[in-house]
This record gives C-alpha cells, structure tokens and sequence, in this order.
C-alpha cells in the first residue's frame, strides 16, 4: 500500500463552504458593502447538512455562503462601482474641507450612481419569476410610500414608492384581478391573481409611523432600492401586457380609470376559453375549469352597476381601490382629495359607506353600510345581505380569506354558515335547533359512559368478594364473555369497528422502527391539531353559553 | 426712589430725569440677587423698585389703566413706559411693513449714476495700459495646467445624461435557458404565512385570548410565543389603530431574506395509513386463542411455571407458596395440591404420553413426581418404569445424588428425588421422555447445566467450560441438538459430535425465555429488554425478526406444537398471540403477524405473566401469572 495520505477537509462538502468573514475578505469589501451587495445579488448563507464537516470538526456556530456563490460575486461590476462612490464620498469630503466651492460642483456632477437592471435580469431571468417574488417587494413599497418626509430615507424613495403603489393599483384595477382581501390587525392584506400567480401584500394603515430605534434603515433601504427597480419593470411589463403606454400620466385619486373602455370590451373576449373536443378526463377537467372560469367572472362583477359613496371617516383608497376591482363607481367628498366625481347629494347613489354610529342627513333611497360590508362581500363572492352591516350594527365577526379548512380543522360556525348561503341555503333559525341536537348528543355519550363504568364496578366488586372469600381457596371462574360478542344483533356494527380496531393496532405492532416513528410523528401532529380544534370549539361554545344567559337575564328584567 | 409711576409723571419730567441704565445689552437676570439692577450715566446704582407687581397688580392695572395697551416694560430699568402717540404711529407702520419715516417716498424714480447709452468718447482720457496688449502670464499658467489635467485625464469632461428610460421591457428578450449554475442550488425563500382568524380585527370570539392565556402570552419569550401578536377585536374599522411592530416584522422579514441559513427540506408527505403494513387478516389465521374462558384460582403466591400433559387432560402449576397443584384443564378443578420444601422455580411434565411424570424443580432439588392421573395403566407403568431400575455394577461418582422415595412421600407422589450441589432454576424434559436437563445458573463455574436420564440413574454435565450465566436451556425436538441461551447468545451444541454448531446473536440485553419451534428449525427468544427475536436458524446467526410488542419485560414464550401459534407473556400482564407459520420451503420466509393481545392478569409488584404455555392439541393458551391465577384463553 502507498500514496499519500488523504488529508481531512480538503474534499467534499467542507470545499463548497465559506464563512462569512472569509469570504467578505475574499471580495475585500467592508461589511456594510459586503452586506449591500448580498441583498442586490439576492446572495444568502446555506446551512449545509453536515455542519461539522464544513466547519472542519468545529461546532462553532457560523453562517456559510456556498463558494460558488461568492465566486460568482467576484466579477460583478458593481462592486467596481461601490469602490468608486466611496472614492467620491472621499473626494468630496475633502473639497468640503478645504472650501472648494466649484470642485465641490465638479465632483457633484459627476457622481458616480450604479444601475441594477442586469441584476434583476440576472436574479430573474423570466417575467414570471420576478412576477413571482414581488411580494416583498409590494409589501415595502407600500410600507415606504406612507413614509412622511423624516429623514429616514430620501425622499425620493418615497416618491418613486407611492408612484410605483399607485400604477401597481391601477394595473390591478383595470385587470380586475384582485381576489382577496382581509383587515388584520396589522394592516390589510390584498390578494391578486397577475398571469396566473398568486400576489398578497399587506398595506399598513394611514398613519404616521413611530419610527423603532431598533430597526437599520439602510437595510431596508437597500431593499428598496432592489424592489423598485423590479417592481419598476414589472409594472412597466404589466401596463404592456395591457396595451397601455407606461408611465401612466397623472394617477394619484385612483378615480379615473385607466383605458375603461379596452379593459372592459377586451377581457372578455381574452377570458373566453376556447372549445376543444376532448374526452374523459380531460372534458372533466375543462368543464371544472370552465365553470371556475364563470365564478370568476361573477366575482369581477360583484359590484357592477352600483354606486358608492365613501364618507370622510373610512380609508379612502382601499375601499376606492377595491370597490373599483369590481367594477362599482366610487366618489368621495370633494374637500377629502381630489377626484371625487359625484357630491352626497347624488340620488342614484346605492350605498354610503359610513364608519360611524349615526349619521344626521339620510337618504331613503341608499344603504348606509359599515365598510366591513364591502370586504366580506369580496370574500364570500357574492353580494352579502346588507342587514348585518348597518349603522350602529354588532357587526359579524370578519374571517380570513386565507384559511383553507381540511377535515379535522376546526371551522367557526361563521364560516359554515357563509358556506351554507353560498350554496344558496336559507340558514333561518337553525342554530337553535343545532345546540339541542348538540346537548342531546351529549347526554347520550354521558349515559353511554355511565353505563360501562358500573358494569365495571359491578365486575370489580364481584371480584373483589370472590378473593376474599377464603373459604373458597381453589376456585374456578368462568371468564368473561362480553356481551357483544354473544352476537346480538344490535352490537353487530360496534364489533365489526371493534374488529378493524384491533386489528389496525395489532398491524401497528408490525411496524417497521422507522416506519412506527413517523408514524407516531403524524399520528400525534393529528392529535395535537384535533385538540387544537376541540379547545377552538370548547371556547366557542362557552362564549356562546354566556351570551345566553345573559340575554335571558336581560329578558328576565325586562318582563 | 427713582422710582417713578408714568401715569402721574409728565413727559418733562421723563425726559429730563434720564434714569438710562448703562449696563449694556446684558442678560438682566445676572442683576437677579441685588438691589440695584444697573447703574446710571453718574455711575450711580439704579435700584430695583421697592415691590414688583404681582398678577393682581397686573390685573387691576389691566382693567383700570386706560393706557394699559400701550405701555411697555423696560427691563433694563424695571419700569413700565408709556408710548407717546407718535411712538404708537411708528409702531403701527412697522407692522404694517412700512418705513418709519413718514415722509421717506419708496417710489422715487431711480436715476442711473452712469448713463447705460454707449457714448462716442471714453470718460477718462488716459491711455490704455500695455498690460491689456499682452496675454496674462497668469492665464496662461492656469490654462496649460487646466490642459495638462486633461491631457492627463485627471479632468473629464461632464459625462452625458442617461438617455435611456428608467424603465424599459427587461424581458423583451427572456430565454429560460440563461439560468446560471447557481440557480440549481437556489433555494426560493418561504413566502410570509397567509394571516388567519385570529388576526383579524374582528375575530370570532373563540381566537381571542382569555384572562390566562393572555398572561402566559405575555410572560413568554417572544421566540417561545405561538402568535407573535395579541389577537383584538375592534367594535369597528374606525377604531383600529396602527399596528406598532409594523416596522419591526418587515425589518425582519429583510433579515430573514438576506442572513437566514437555508437549506432545503424535505416534508414527508405520506398518508398514515399508507405506513401500516398489509397483513393477513387476524380472522383469516384462525383458530387462535381469543377468550378468556378459565380462571384457575388455588394458590396464594405467584405461580412461576405451568405445564401441560402431553394428553392435554391435566396441568400442573407451580407456585412460590411452595405448592405443586395439578388441574383438570376442562373443568378447572383443581385435582392434587402437593406441597414440596420450597419455592417452586419450574414443572414439567414428561412429553411422552406412555410415561406419567412430572419434574419439579426447587431450591436444590429435582423431584420427579407421579402425579396417577389420567389412565391407570400408564400410571403403574410408571411406577414400573422407575422400579425396574437395576445399579450398575460399578458405582460413578455423580454430580447429584439420586434417591427413590418410599413411604408416605411415595403415596403423595414422590418418585426420585434428585439433590443438586446448587440451586435449581429450570428443568426440561427431552422430545422423548427418558432425559432431563437441570439448569443451575452460576457465573463462577462449569457445573451450570446437567442432563439426566431417568431410565438410567445416570447424570451428565455436558460442558467442560463456562460461557457465562446460563438462563434456559432447551432440547431440539426431533435431533441432538441441544440449546443454551446465556445472557446474550443461544448457543446450539451437536450432543452426538460433542461440539458447538451455532452461535445465535440475540442482540439482546438480557434474555430471559426461549422455546423451540416443533420443527425444529425455528427458535424464539424472549428478553428482559421488551424484545422478542425469532431466529431462522436456517438462514443466519442474526435473528430473523425483532418484535416489540410488549411494554415491559418478556417474562415466557412459547410455540404450539401443531398449530402455527407462538405467545409470548410480559410484566405488562398481556399474552400476545401471534400466527407464526414456517413453510417447508426454503426459499420462504416464515411469515410472522400478531394475531390477539389477551388481557386478564392483574399487575402485582410489577410483575404480570410470569409463565405461558400452549394446550398440546388445542388452540388454547395457559397464562400463570403474579397474581396468583392461571388463565385458559380459548
């Protein structure tokens, strides 16, 4: 035997690995810089799957960047240009220092500023890729535009953010493509459907923000800069795929539409699907997809023909923007912004939204509806009965879109009862009649349960007597036959679910370990969510029992 | 004394007395701790009045003093000025950004100093200077340096504007095939989690949080929180304030994008059910023992072992209330108690049906017992048997001294009563009926196992060396084969070569029971450890299967010797019954499926099973356990 003696961590995984301070030194750049270009390139540490052979036997907790991955920063031109600007910042230090006036305007002029076009082609080499990562980006965008003028980034950030949040609007406005919306307690949250992808972002409300100590601006700053840049083209993309000019001119009250007349004659002649022969499986699925296709064009046009008046006290551009998405004319007071087309006083208004217990002046002709209204209607797909969202009104409570229930779940009976009414349903008076169903259940159990449990007693006491008769030393039993298994008809069924029982926990024996330990991992993943779900139910009905009771007392004092 | 209210003095006097203070223009509170508050062009100290004016002076001179609007404070005097009327008029203009001077005119035509007409003829008329002829040296200097920076590229010249629009059609051109290397090793970062219910702002009730639930919440850890945000019901959308951590959780959301390791996992997406095996139906194996149909209750310590006769009519039970008791296995009577001088440890009853013995082991001794039940015949010719023994002419020294009981001991049963040098712990019969195996166990010594023949008289120990604490031993049904199961191994020993052919790796702690398949070829072990292994001896030195069926420890196992049935008994107090076919070809492994779990056997002192057996022709199984019974399950 010969050759040399192969040394450790010189082969495999611990190669493909750097550390993070390596590798900034490789690049020789500052950390601010290294970090900035790690958020442009989209560059993140990878935790290998071995973490001792990477870290050469060590434990020490590091982050790694794959190799290939700096490597391929190596030779990326702007990192050429973060030397330069920070020569120029030099520069222009000193010109300040010495009060040279018209170096100081030379060196201005020519600052040196740095494109990320071929990073966003690079990062996403197709539109539906970038399509697909834009929700951060919309997000911050929307985070950045309602930003005030306070020296937390420059303003022209905030400019460009709120152009790019409005043009993103009126896209989704004129495609008609919002899905869903829903108001947390963080902000609302917009679903929309662009090209097939799923967007959601989230839109804090319109306050002025306490700016955290805590948080790094430049950071998110240099996201920014990425996502407008992307958010740029992708907007520029869309307004194409629209047949419209980009930039837009003057769009800032979200009233006007862009092109009514092309989107409305066009899209529907796009959402046409064509006809083909086809069989089985395939007929099956186009006539699912066709009927999905129908749903959703009932949904674009929720609220067509109606004519909404928004009152001073409700957010003016979520409620405009989607009342819009779906096809209803929108105005607001003139002193509240511009843009508003008609005046309170218009009869051929249908409902006033209006966030406020009572309103003076009412038109009989109109609905005065809480804006809540208008976004479980989205949800629901329908136009929700306008009782439950009066004025002054407990409103319902408001469900989030984004929960899909699978079977063992626990569903909120608000949820069943919209899905009842999106059947087509009538839900009157039923609850009464569940909650006794429910209680009669119950009793059933209970007897049920008591019943075995004095039959163990009984067992227990018989048992106990015969060992304590001493005078009986030797005696033989019989053993217990349970009564079921006599064969009587009635416990035919339990038996044979006892059957399958047993014989699943005797196949469970059988199990392989691995096999058992997953398992048991699932098993008890369901268990954990059944009694999730059980808590949800059990908290449900208490509040509901109280609520009762205390509706009978008022009854009581009342008579 | 000086000083002097305005409203009484006169504008003469004002002026004549000039109380001007000469201190400058100095903060007036350095005056603060003294008398006087400056001095006057005499140098004398200006003093402070005597009383400053409170509110209610101020107040009272606010509603009394006509004047009060257009008198002033001086500070640097500390006393109040009233405005003359030319004063107030001055005041008045300058508010309303007018000159002071009354009779300055702003709109006067402006009249240039120098006319701005060229005129023919210069002004002065002095000659013009040689230096205007010649170029400037300075200029010079300065333009070549300028030129040389150029030519040294040091000055650039202004870079052109961008022309390109900011935005453009970026994928005009998009080809899906430019996907760099790194893009295989991409790992896509997790969208933000789609909100639910509880962060609505008007959830249903059950999402929001109790009193308790509340404080747990907020007396965690921010990591250790299941929601990361108090669920709130808001009565309206008005009402709803600004979400305060909004900031914080995008700041976050940055982090997590560009500093959060990644790595790609794999979620094991499999339905449960899928995960448990397909086995033959339990129902399609029968006949197996199902029931629990007799309880044999007598005796009144826990029963260590129970054996079955080969005709299957009697079972005999040993206990530690040093009692031996034989059953009639249908009706559960108990037929004879016989006591012995000590804790059982173990009976068996003589495999061939032409002999009626039963070997009782306790402390040293082996007893054989004849127990004269069942056919007269075989019980006298039993007793035949064991008289018609004739000693050898030459007398061996044995390891146990045999001794033929006669008297009363011979009316309770007592046949031959074997004396060890040691504590027994097991006896077992061969296939046969004529030789006996005794197990001693000792760590320290060779004299663990011995082999008796009955017909004989004779004693054998069959191994020279100690390959550690023997646990049980075991005949092979049909060959000489002759098994030792130690702590860890069974070991298989060829009687006839004399010589070790197998070394079973039980992969066990410690094992505690072992039977043999009737065919021979197929061997269980029980373990202390919870496990049973089931060995093909066939096939490898490694057991066949694991099986980890009990919760605690494996107390006995046993095979059936007709039916495809093993059991196996724990201190769990279960016997579990498994259909354990062995097919006669080779090529096919044995199948193995747990087929009942028979409860019964009440947990004493943490010990359950302690014995099972299997009925010789039926599908019953015999249970003995620490709570003093026996339990048929048919």
């Amino acid at each position: 035997m010969g050759g040399l003696q192969k040394k450790k961590y010189e082969r495999g995984s611990a190669t493909n690995y750097i550390t993070r301070n390596k590798a900034r030194k490789k690049l020789q750049l500052s950390l601010a810089d290294f970090r900035r270009l790690c958020i442009l390139k989209g560059i993140y540490p990878h935790e290998p799957k071995h973490k001792k052979k990477v870290n050469k036997g060590s434990t020490a907790p590091r982050t790694f960047y794959l190799l290939k991955d700096i490597r391929f920063l190596l030779h990326e031109p702007i990192v050429r240009k973060f030397r330069e600007y920070k020569v120029f910042v030099r520069k222009l230090r000193k010109a300040y220092g010495k009060a040279e006036w018209t170096a100081v305007e030379r060196l201005r002029d020519n600052k040196p500023g740095y494109k990320l076009d071929h990073i966003i082609k690079e990062r996403y080499p197709t539109f539906i890729d970038a399509l697909r990562d834009i929700d951060d980006a919309l997000s911050m965008c929307f985070l950045f535009s309602t930003f005030a003028r306070t020296g937390k980034c420059h303003v022209q950030t905030i400019t460009l953010c709120r152009r790019l949040t409005v043009e993103w609007m009126n896209y989704v406005v004129t495609s008609r493509s919002l899905r869903k919306v829903f108001i947390s307690i963080k902000g609302i949250y917009y679903q929309a459907e662009v090209l097939g992808q799923l967007i959601t972002w989230l839109v804090p409300y319109q306050f002025a923000h306490d700016h955290p100590t805590d948080v790094d601006y430049r950071v998110m700053a240099t996201f920014t800069e990425m996502y407008t840049t992307l958010f740029g083209f992708i907007n520029f993309r869309l307004y194409q795929t629209l047949n419209l000019v980009y930039p837009p001119k003057k769009l800032s009250a979200l009233s006007a539409s862009l092109a009514r007349v092309v989107a409305t004659a066009e899209e529907e002649e796009e959402n046409q699907l064509d006809q083909f022969p086809a069989d089985g499986e395939d007929l099956e699925n186009m006539e699912a997809r066709e009927k999905e296709q129908k749903e959703q064009e009932a949904q674009n046009r929720l609220f067509e023909g109606l004519k909404f008046f928004l009152n001073r006290e409700v957010p003016r551009e979520s409620l405009a923007f989607i009342l819009r998405c779906f096809g209803a004319e929108v105005s607001w007071d003139k002193s509240l912004c511009i843009g508003g087309t008609y005046n309170v006083t218009d009869e051929t208004i249908t409902h006033q939204i209006v966030d406020r217990p009572d309103i003076d002046k009412q038109y009989i002709n109109r609905y005065y509806i809480q804006p809540q209204w208008v976004f479980d209607s989205v949800n629901a797909k329908m136009r929700l009965p306008v009782e439950d969202y009066f004025l002054g009104v407990t409103l319902p409570p408001h469900l989030s879109p984004f929960v899909e229930e699978k079977d063992g779940d626990y569903v909120p009976p608000e949820k069943l009862k919209l899905m009842a009414l999106q059947r087509g349903e009538k839900h009157v008076q039923e609850e009464e009649e569940d909650d006794d169903d429910d209680d009669d259940d119950e009793e059933y159990n209970d007897e049920v349960d008591d019943e075995d449990l004095t039959e163990e007693k009984n067992l227990k006491k018989m048992e106990d007597q015969r060992s304590q008769g001493k005078t009986l030393a030797v005696k033989v039993t019989p053993g217990k036959v349970k009564p079921w298994e006599t064969g009587s008809v009635g416990n035919k069924v339990r038996l044979e679910k006892e059957e399958k029982a047993e014989e699943k926990r005797l196949a469970i024996m059988m199990m392989k370990k691995k096999e058992k330990y997953l398992y048991d991992k699932i098993m008890f993943g369901k268990k954990r969510t059944t009694r999730e779900a059980n808590k949800l139910a059990a908290k449900r009905k208490a509040h509901e029992d109280t609520s009762k009771a205390e509706k009978k007392q008022k009854k009581a004092k009342k008579q | 004394p000086l000083f002097i209210p305005l409203a009484q003095s006169d504008m003469k006097d004002y002026k004549h007395l000039d109380i001007r203070n000469t201190v400058g223009n100095v903060p007036m509170e350095w005056y603060q701790d003294y008398p006087h508050i400056g001095y006057n062009l005499d140098g004398k100290k200006i003093f402070k009045p005597i009383r400053n004016k409170d509110e209610l002076d101020e107040f009272l001179d606010k509603m009394e003093n006509p004047d009060y609007w257009r008198t002033v404070h001086d500070k640097t005097t500390a006393s109040d000025i009233r405005l003359t009327d030319e004063q107030v008029d001055l005041v008045h203009r300058l508010q309303k950004g007018q000159f002071g001077d009354v009779n300055f005119n702003e709109y006067e035509p402006s009249v240039d100093f120098f006319t701005n007409e060229v005129m023919i003829h210069p002004v002065t008329n002095r000659p013009q200077d040689k230096r205007s002829f010649i170029p400037s040296l300075i200029e010079k200097e300065k333009v070549s340096k300028l030129v040389h920076a150029i030519k040294m590229g040091w000055i650039k010249p202004r870079k052109p504007k961008e022309t390109t629009p900011q935005y453009y059609d970026l994928w005009a051109k998009e080809d899906p095939n430019a996907i760099l290397g790194r893009h295989k090793m991409h790992v896509p970062a997790p969208k933000m989690r789609l909100p639910g219910h509880e962060e609505s702002y008007n959830p249903p009730p059950e999402y929001l949080l109790t009193e308790e639930e509340r404080l747990v919440w907020e007396q965690q850890d921010a990591e250790d929180r299941k929601l990361p945000f108090l669920p709130q019901k808001h009565s309206c959308l008005r009402a709803v304030p600004a979400f305060s951590r909004f900031i914080h959780e995008r700041f976050e959301r940055c982090l997590d994008l560009y500093l959060c390791p990644r790595q790609r996992k794999m979620r094991v997406n499999v339905n449960p059910e899928d995960l448990i095996p397909k086995l033959p139906k339990p129902k399609d194996l029968q006949p197996f023992p199902t029931t629990m149909s007799l309880v044999y209750r007598g005796h009144t310590s826990l029963v260590r072992s129970i054996s079955a006769s080969p005709t299957g009519q009697w079972l005999v039970s040993g206990s530690d209330d040093f009692t031996v008791r034989f059953w009639e296995v249908n009706t559960g009577r108990c037929m004879k108690t016989l006591e012995v001088g000590g804790a059982v440890k173990s009976v068996a009853w003589n495999p061939n049906p032409a002999v009626c013995l039963v070997a009782v082991c306790f402390e040293r001794t082996v007893l054989l017992l004849n127990p004269s039940l069942g056919d007269r015949l075989v019980v006298s010719s039993t007793d035949q048997l064991i008289t018609a023994y004739e000693p050898p002419e030459e007398d061996k020294e044995q390891a146990v001294t045999w001794a033929l009981s006669e008297g009363l001991e011979h009316n309770m049963g007592h046949r031959l009563t074997l004396t060890h040098p040691k504590a027994v712990k097991q006896v077992v019969w061969h296939g046969k009926g004529d030789y006996l195996s005794s197990v001693m166990p000792d760590n320290s010594s060779n004299l663990q196992v011995l082999i008796h023949q009955v017909s004989k008289r004779r004693t054998q120990n069959p191994f020279r060396k100690n390959k550690g604490l023997v646990q049980c031993v075991s005949f092979h049904p049909l060959r000489p084969y002759f098994f030792v199961a130690t702590q860890r191994y069974v070991r298989v020993y060829n009687l006839i070569k004399q010589e070790l052919t197998k070394k079973l790796m039980t992969n066990c702690k410690w094992i505690s029971s072992m039977a043999i398949h009737p065919g021979g070829d197929n061997l269980i072990c029980g373990s202390y450890d919870c496990r049973l292994a089931w060995f093909d001896l066939d096939l490898s030195t490694k057991p066949y299967k694991m099986l980890r069926h009990h919760k605690k420890a494996l107390r006995g196992v046993a095979y059936h010797r007709n039916y495809p049935l093993f059991a196996s008994g724990a201190d769990d107090g279960s016997v579990i019954v498994c259909h354990g076919m062995v097919y006669n070809d080779l090529l096919q492994n044995p199948l193995i499926v747990p087929v009942k779990v028979l409860k019964g056997h009440q947990i004493t002192h943490d010990l359950g099973v302690l014995d099972v057996t299997f009925h010789p022709t039926q599908p019953w199984v015999f249970s003995s356990g620490a709570d003093t019974t026996i339990r048929l399950f048919t």
